[in-house]
């Protein structure tokens, strides 16, 4: 490798600079997470389970949890499946107002939560949906509807409408095309989507707290109990956490590679 | 045509918003035939090809395929089948199952346990007999075209479509397929209709050609008859090239018409009877650039050199000839009798047509 001037070994030093920024808080939550001590502070005094322990016998936290998974999956199940199909009929159709549809679905995205909260809480009511987990999976599945729609557009403008018709003149119908050619073209975007909206819905915050009646969910648990600072049960549950994800993302990535 | 017609278009037309992409369009295509529609770019012969695939309902008309109304079937209730021209091949597919996909599809009569044999033998009738694993991102154009037949003709068509199939291939592999087409439709005696606009293409493959212009059939015939007995003016210049010159028709003695050069020769024309031309009235006479003989004689053509252009087996001879206001071409044997002093530009050159190779055509107003 050629040999860098001072001011590029800077640079270098710069971006790994930022890189320890941004990872050295979650190795700290992870080596605190087995640190033997209820305070989370350095010296380390020792490695233990017990907090894992904790985690798993904290019926609260278990349920918080319970709450989120579930919202999460329904959420993410919902979007994807309107997401999808309005993109495609973007994708083929052509009708007056299409271009102001297009970014009219983007507009929660960068909409704050607080605004987007309070508007469906009060749209919710008048229209009969109770403060409920419910509710908050249609929240979250509206909100994030921007996030499907635009990336399966962007992989359907990149395929190309003959596979469809070559399907068609091979004997299959619309369903069966869909299922065999369209799917597997966008499917690296419904997947992408798909996480990016598990975890957006997962630690969401002020759409589900307007929206949610009397249920917890894991984000809304530990932001309460930080009341009492930050105990090592969190840290243990935040690293658990941090495990599926990096799972999550590892199988997202083998998932797509497979099929290049 | 002697056979029974296995295609009939019956008053189709198909417009897009404003733009009538065809005209009233009625032919028939004959059970075994290779046809070709030949024509500029949005001449409406892919527009055509698509509407008797189904991609595209008519506007009006009726589309009959092996003596059943399909005028506004679906593609996939059809017994068609297309070679698309970009090939349309699955990406996420091996080449074993695009090939299949036509078999697989709900509704396929083919049992689970027949398509694998079904599959190899027609990869093996396009050559292709190593390839099945393969995804079609790792073949050539050539392959990838192959391909597309196999998995086109697996279906058993009536009739097989294809749309340009040759255009993004290179000029040596052009011709290597022609050669496989060719075969492909003699072994297999499917009906085959084809879309280009290469001339060479549609000369060398089809036993009729139906040339197109502007949304509208301006003729229909066997390659010699388009050949010798081009219709139109501009199925005469787009079927091999044709010299085009203005002329006035003179009248009609024993078995020629005469006609007056703008130079004030006069030329003769064989032909068994008059065309309906009034003496006096404007014309288009058209000689193949093959049928001017640089030769002393009877029945000229004279003009002046402009240029030449040096074509390996041949010259090919650029000339006023007098009187036009185009130019027009020869093409000369090398080696032929003209020296290299004739052939510089301004030296008068002439040129004798024998009266059979004369075309005439009623002058359109442009």
């Amino acid at each position: 490798m050629k040999q860098l001037l001072w001011w590029q070994k800077g640079m270098v030093g710069f971006v790994f600079g930022v890189l320890a920024f941004l990872y050295l808080p979650i190795v700290v939550l992870v080596v605190f997470s087995f640190n033997d001590s209820k305070v989370t502070s350095f010296p380390l005094s020792g490695f233990t389970w017990h907090w894992y322990q904790a985690v798993f016998a904290n019926a609260q936290m278990l349920t918080a949890l319970k709450n989120s998974l579930i919202v999460a999956t329904c959420a993410t199940g919902l979007t994807l499946t309107i997401g999808t199909l309005a993109a495609l009929v973007l994708d083929r159709h052509d009708f007056p107002g299409k271009g102001l549809f297009r970014n009219a679905i983007l507009l929660p995205l960068s909409l704050p939560g607080l605004v987007t909260g309070i508007a469906m809480l009060n749209f919710y009511k008048q229209i009969g949906i109770p403060q409920s987990l419910t509710a908050v999976v249609i929240g979250h599945a509206t909100a994030l509807l921007g996030v499907v729609v635009s990336q399966v557009m962007a992989r359907l403008a990149k395929t190309d409408h003959r596979l469809l018709e070559a399907s068609a003149d091979l004997g299959a119908g619309p369903v069966e095309t869909f299922f065999r050619v369209t799917l597997p073209a966008i499917r690296p975007a419904i997947l992408g989507a798909g996480l990016l909206s598990f975890t957006l819905s997962f630690d969401e915050i002020p759409v589900t707290y307007f929206l949610t009646g009397r249920d917890i969910t894991l984000p809304i648990y530990i932001y309460s109990t930080l009341r009492r600072g930050i105990t090592p049960e969190i840290n243990a549950i935040g690293s658990l956490i941090v495990l599926v994800s990096l799972l999550l993302i590892i199988l997202s990535v083998g998932l797509l590679r497979d099929r290049k | 045509m002697s056979a029974r017609p296995i295609v009939t278009l019956d008053g189709v037309t198909k417009s897009f918003g404003s733009f009538k992409a065809l005209h009233e369009t009625s032919f028939s295509i004959g059970e075994g035939e290779f046809v070709t529609l030949l024509g500029p770019s949005g001449c409406g012969k892919t527009t055509t090809l698509r509407l008797i695939g189904g991609f595209e309902l008519p506007s009006s008309g009726k589309i009959g395929i092996a003596g059943q109304d399909v005028t506004t079937n679906p593609p996939y209730r059809r017994p068609v089948n297309t070679v698309f021209q970009d090939y349309a091949l699955f990406p996420h597919m091996t080449v074993a199952e695009n090939v299949a996909y036509g078999l697989t599809v709900r509704g396929a009569t083919v049992a689970r346990s027949d398509i694998p044999r079904q599959v190899a033998e027609v990869l093996e009738m396009v050559g292709l007999s190593q390839m099945g694993g393969k995804r079609p991102g790792a073949l050539s154009g050539g392959q990838k075209q192959r391909v597309a037949m196999a998995r086109a003709l697996i279906r058993k068509p009536r009739v097989l479509l294809l749309d340009e199939p040759l255009s993004a291939l290179d000029v040596k592999l052009r011709e290597v397929m022609q050669v496989e087409l060719k075969r492909l439709h003699r072994e297999l005696g499917i009906t085959f209709l084809m879309v280009t606009h290469d001339q060479t293409e549609a000369l060398a493959l089809s036993n009729r050609i139906v040339v197109m212009e502007a949304g509208r059939i301006r003729q229909i015939g066997t390659p010699n008859d388009l050949y010798d007995r081009p219709a139109t003016p501009y199925v005469a210049d787009f079927i091999g090239a044709t010299n085009l010159i203005e002329a006035r028709y003179a009248g009609r003695e024993a078995e020629f018409d005469l006609i007056t050069l703008p130079g004030g020769a006069q030329l003769r024309r064989k032909t068994a009877g008059n065309g309906g031309f009034h003496p006096g009235s404007a014309v288009l006479i058209g000689i193949r650039p093959e049928h001017l003989r640089p030769a002393a004689g009877d029945n000229l053509v004279q003009g002046r050199v402009v240029d030449t252009l040096f074509h390996g087996d041949s010259i090919r001879l650029e000339f006023l000839p007098d009187g036009a206001t185009q130019p027009a071409f020869a093409q000369l044997a090398r080696g032929s009798s003209l020296s290299a002093d004739a052939l510089l530009p301004g030296q008068p050159i002439r040129f004798a047509v024998a009266p059979e190779d004369v075309m005439l055509f009623a002058k359109v107003a442009a």
